[in-house]
């Protein structure tokens, strides 16, 4: 036999496989140059002065100091967290009673499905108008009450600083539960049908079945949820711009809104750079833990 | 199911003609009875009768509200029906509504839409269908980092990336032009596209790949006659993921284009928020309608594919 | 080195630290049916791919035809593979299916149809020609997988577990189709498979694999009469062989396994070379290879009580304690025993395999 002759030569290493590594050319860019790159880029301008230009002039934690002691940022905050807080914990609970619901083998199951998720299809902007529409306090809700004879029934969340935030939650909980009770309905179909069975057969009682067996076994679908919930949270915008454009004010002010218009209408690069850069740093302490969790800790998914 | 119930008769010793005894006959037999309108029942569509009209609100008074003349809305009750039915606001709407100095209506916000985002669905789901197959049949080294990489960013808020894309656009010199945003739809909805073909074309028999390439098929070969053939149902997920959320855009058209090319939802923002002018009602919502027009008619239908694709597009937020 | 059909040298595999195959080596001759068999993870897929070329190696050399196809791609490799999923292009149709590769090779039309015809004929397929695969069961599926490889007019054909997917009755007929196909045909084939069945019917040589080492390359009846090891041992024949560990003891010129307090007498055992005594040592006999109440001449017996019996048709299984130890005893299905009946048993040692409980070698 020929021994150590190698019959054919080896082929070049950067052009085995030349076809896939041409294909993925574009995610190799995005993946590099936009999504690393420019996620570097703008953190380290984000210690410059920049203002209608980026310059490398650094100064230190200035745009941050600054950005902390604005009264628009600091509303801002607080605006995400509350309506953080109450998107979350509404979309959950929601979300999961009607998937719980629809899960009782209901007749006309698709019609409640597509009546549900429809506004998941429309536009933030949409959305926004609509319920901007419907919350006027001169034609809306509030003066059809009134009409009816409660004169001084008030709803009028969207001119009142102080709700105007659940003003813009409502709306957001009306676009979004579908998707969550879609997910959690996902999530319980997933689950084996003789648990069920076994549960029946044990005589335990159908709400402790959902609170001690099915919600423990439905963890994963959980966090998953909670992730989208939350990473969706964090970038929430046009639906203010829409329904508020901030307002009254600058009560309903949010930091996505915040960073968009300090980047391309203040000219203050700086200060866009540096609150964006607290965005980023929001998210990482949402995905973070949950990557650790679902990834990390020796168990491997494949 | 005969056979079922034949085997368990058997498996009882009993054939299914044998005599009934006395103690059977008393006690109950045969179907449990079933009521319609048990108490849970009427509990569980009760609820979901309040809900699914909670839901379907809003997209009526839309409607009914689009449908009335203004001293009609003024006078009214924004839930009654029109007493006088006017097609005018949606005609407003569509050809004259104005927005700053222009008073051409939502007709040129559609057809920019459509140019970005029939465009924007090819390009994107061409480069990322590829993509997703080199990852799942053509692995290389390095290839699992920068997808890695590529779906951490998905979570990254666009906030933190946008400026530097201007840069990028502004260099390439397609900033502000069609071009630049087909481009950021592409890159924005290349991890979740990206994720999708990939679990798709890794969740088909790795043999039938296998299979192919001992048949002496290659790279594009193995796409374009093999993989593209079998996986349509995940191309139409993929195109009503993105046919809808680049139809439901609003930041990255503000951000990336002149107003001459302004998407449908940013004219319809500046239409029903500008401060110029007597408030229109009836042509406001007439324009939301139109602009929502597009995605419900995608999401009615196409169904079920639509939650599939949302389900897998949901990480995009 | 004529006759050579398939040669593997010195053939390494590891994906990071995990090493699936360790310096194997393997000639296959022209015209040989080889099984590969093991249980799953043994690496006898994984060879089975670096042969048709579907994996890279990552040490030593794969010849094919005496020529050295270590980097050539798979169409280049003068191979035909049929798959456990049978991998039917699913949008084609039969024909289409078959004639693929030929039309990816750009081999000229008359000679694909000519060739798609003469595969069709020998496979009995030709009714089916224009339906989808998902109109076919899996027997006909199968035969296309079989077709598809033969139209390649290849000298050898690789078989990754093409029957596991189907049922029992479907799967021994379709065996009998493969020898038959491999005594006209005459091409090498190599056949993975982890049904000992199908291994000891189809092979000319079988190469029992663990752990991507090749336990032991034989003829199928040296395989299941003279394991080389204990695994072999212990992998092939179902029920498996009954084992008794002990130690050898060398008294009155005779030779003896001392387990569990019961002395077995080996003399007869055709040992490779002279017994030690004190070693110790597992003695293996196969179920059939005891006999029930009816001693064999010069040979110890031995009393057992008959713990559960498991009819079979043409066989009993006897499932017996021995001193305390489980054991089976195949005896011909007419014969049956009640549980908790003494029986006295005498073993042909002349067929028994006796390993070193150290090196579990065969002694």
């Amino acid at each position: 036999m020929a021994g150590h002759t190698r019959g054919s030569g080896r082929p070049n290493q950067w052009l085995r496989n030349l076809n896939a590594k041409l294909a993925s050319i574009p995610m190799i860019l995005t993946a590099v140059v936009i999504f690393l790159g420019g996620t570097v880029w703008t953190v380290v301008y984000s210690f410059t002065n920049s203002k209608l230009l980026p310059r490398l002039s650094f100064v230190g934690l200035d745009q941050y100091e600054r950005l902390w002691a604005a009264p628009r940022w600091l509303i801002s905050v607080q605006n995400l967290v509350i309506y953080g807080f109450f998107s979350l914990i509404f979309s959950l609970v929601i979300g999961f009673l009607l998937a719980a619901l629809m899960d009782q083998k209901i007749r006309f199951e698709n019609t409640f499905r597509t009546i549900m998720l429809y506004p998941f299809a429309l536009s933030f902007i949409v959305t926004g108008l609509v319920w901007q529409w419907l919350l006027n306090p001169e034609y809306g809700i509030q003066s059809v009450v009134r009409s009816l004879g409660w004169t001084s029934f008030a709803f009028d969340p969207l001119y009142n600083s102080n709700i105007v935030i659940y003003g813009i939650l409502i709306a957001a909980l009306w676009q979004g539960t579908g998707l969550v009770m879609c997910l959690m309905l996902a999530g319980l179909r997933g689950i084996d049908e003789d648990i069920w069975k076994a549960a029946r057969v044990d005589g335990i009682p159908m709400w402790k079945t959902y609170l001690l067996v099915i919600i423990p076994m439905m963890r994963g679908v959980f966090i998953t949820t909670l992730v989208i919930i939350a990473s969706g949270i964090v970038k929430v915008y046009d639906l203010v711009v829409a329904q508020t454009s901030g307002g009254p004010g600058i009560a309903s002010e949010v930091p996505a809104k915040y960073v968009y218009d300090y980047m391309f209408q203040a000219q203050n690069l700086g200060q866009g750079f540096a609150a964006s850069t607290m965005m980023l740093v929001t998210v990482a302490i949402i995905i973070v833990p949950w990557a650790y969790l679902e990834f990390g800790g020796g168990r491997k998914r494949a | 199911m005969p056979e079922i119930v034949a085997f368990n008769a058997i498996a009882a010793g009993i054939e299914p003609e044998a005599e009934k005894d006395p103690v059977a006959l008393s006690g109950p037999w045969g179907r449990k009875p079933r009521r319609a309108l048990s108490p849970r029942n009427i509990i569980i569509y009760g609820t979901l009768i309040v809900v699914a009209l909670y839901y379907l609100l809003p997209l009526y008074v839309m409607v009914m509200t689009s449908l009335k003349g203004m001293p009609e809305i003024r006078l009214g009750n924004i839930f009654a029906p029109p007493l006088e039915i006017t097609f005018e606001p949606w005609a407003k709407a569509w050809s004259s509504a104005c927005t700053g100095l222009n008073c051409d209506g939502l007709s040129r916000g559609f057809w920019n839409s459509v140019r970005i985002t029939v465009p924007s669905t090819i390009v994107s789901i061409a480069i990322a269908s590829v993509n997703g197959y080199a990852l799942a049949n053509w692995r290389f080294k390095g290839a699992d980092l920068f997808f890695t990489i590529l779906i951490v960013g998905a979570f990254i808020p666009y906030q933190v990336m946008i400026y530097p894309i201007v840069i990028v656009l502004r260099e390439l010199g397609v900033y502000g032009s069609l071009t630049g945003l087909i481009i950021v739809h592409t890159i924005f909805g290349m991890p979740i596209l990206t994720l999708l073909f990939r679990n798709y074309f890794a969740g088909l028999p790795e043999e039938l790949f296998k299979a192919a390439r001992v048949d002496g098929a290659g790279f594009w070969t193995i796409y374009f006659r093999i993989m593209l053939p079998m996986s349509m149902p995940i191309f139409v997920v993929a195109m009503i993921l993105q046919v809808t959320g680049i139809w439901n855009d609003f930041l990255f058209g503000v951000v990336f284009t002149r107003p001459e090319y302004y998407p449908m939802t940013v004219q319809l923002n500046n239409i029903v928020n500008s401060v110029q002018g007597v408030k229109e009602y009836n042509v406001n919502m007439a324009a939301t309608i139109l602009t929502g027009a597009v995605p419900l008619i995608v999401y009615f239908v196409s169904g079920r594919l639509f939650v599939r694709g949302i389900a897998a597009g949901a990480v995009k937020g | 080195m004529e006759n050579v059909s398939v040669s593997v040298k010195d053939l390494s595999l590891s994906f990071g630290a995990v090493t699936v195959l360790d310096t194997l080596n393997l000639d296959i001759k022209d015209g040989e049916f080889l099984v590969l068999l093991g249980s799953s993870g043994c690496g006898k897929s994984t060879l089975l791919n670096c042969i048709a070329g579907l994996l890279d190696v990552s040490e030593g050399q794969i010849f094919i035809k005496n020529k050295n196809v270590t980097w050539e791609e798979p169409k280049d490799r003068g191979i035909g593979m049929v798959f456990q999923s049978y991998a039917l292009y699913p949008q084609m149709s039969v024909e289409k299916n078959l004639s693929f590769g030929l039309k990816v090779a750009k081999v000229e039309k008359a000679e694909i149809d000519k060739r798609v015809s003469r595969a069709a004929e020998i496979l009995q397929i030709q009714p089916l020609l224009k339906r989808k695969p998902a109109e076919l069961s899996g027997g006909q599926r199968q035969r296309v997988a079989i077709g598809r490889a033969l139209v390649r007019d290849v000298d050898v054909f690789l078989f990754d577990e093409p029957l596991s997917n189907l049922d029992a009755k479907l799967r021994s007929e379709l065996r009998v189709e493969i020898k038959r196909l491999h005594q006209s045909l005459k091409n090498t084939m190599i056949y993975v498979t982890h049904d000992q069945i199908e291994a000891l019917t189809l092979a000319d040589r079988i190469a029992v694999m663990k752990s991507g080492v090749i336990q032991q390359l034989a003829d199928p009846m040296t395989i299941y009469n003279a394991p080389e090891n204990l695994f072999v041992a212990g992998f092939i024949g179902s029920p498996s062989m009954n084992f008794f560990r002990g130690e050898l003891q060398l008294r009155d010129e005779r030779a003896f396994v001392h387990a569990n307090g019961v002395d077995f007498d080996v003399s007869a055992y055709p040992s490779r070379g002279p017994f030690r005594d004190g070693q110790k040592v597992v003695l293996g006999v196969r179920p059939e290879h005891v006999r029930v109440d009816e001693a064999l001449s010069r040979q110890l017996s031995h009393q057992a009580v008959v713990d559960i019996e498991e009819p079979m048709g043409a066989d009993n299984l006897l499932w017996l304690k021995l001193a305390g130890q489980s054991m089976s005893v195949r005896i011909a299905g007419q014969r049956r025993y009640k549980p908790g009946t003494a029986v006295t048993l005498s073993f042909d040692m002349a067929v028994a395999s006796i390993f070193d409980a150290v090196s579990e070698n065969r002694l």
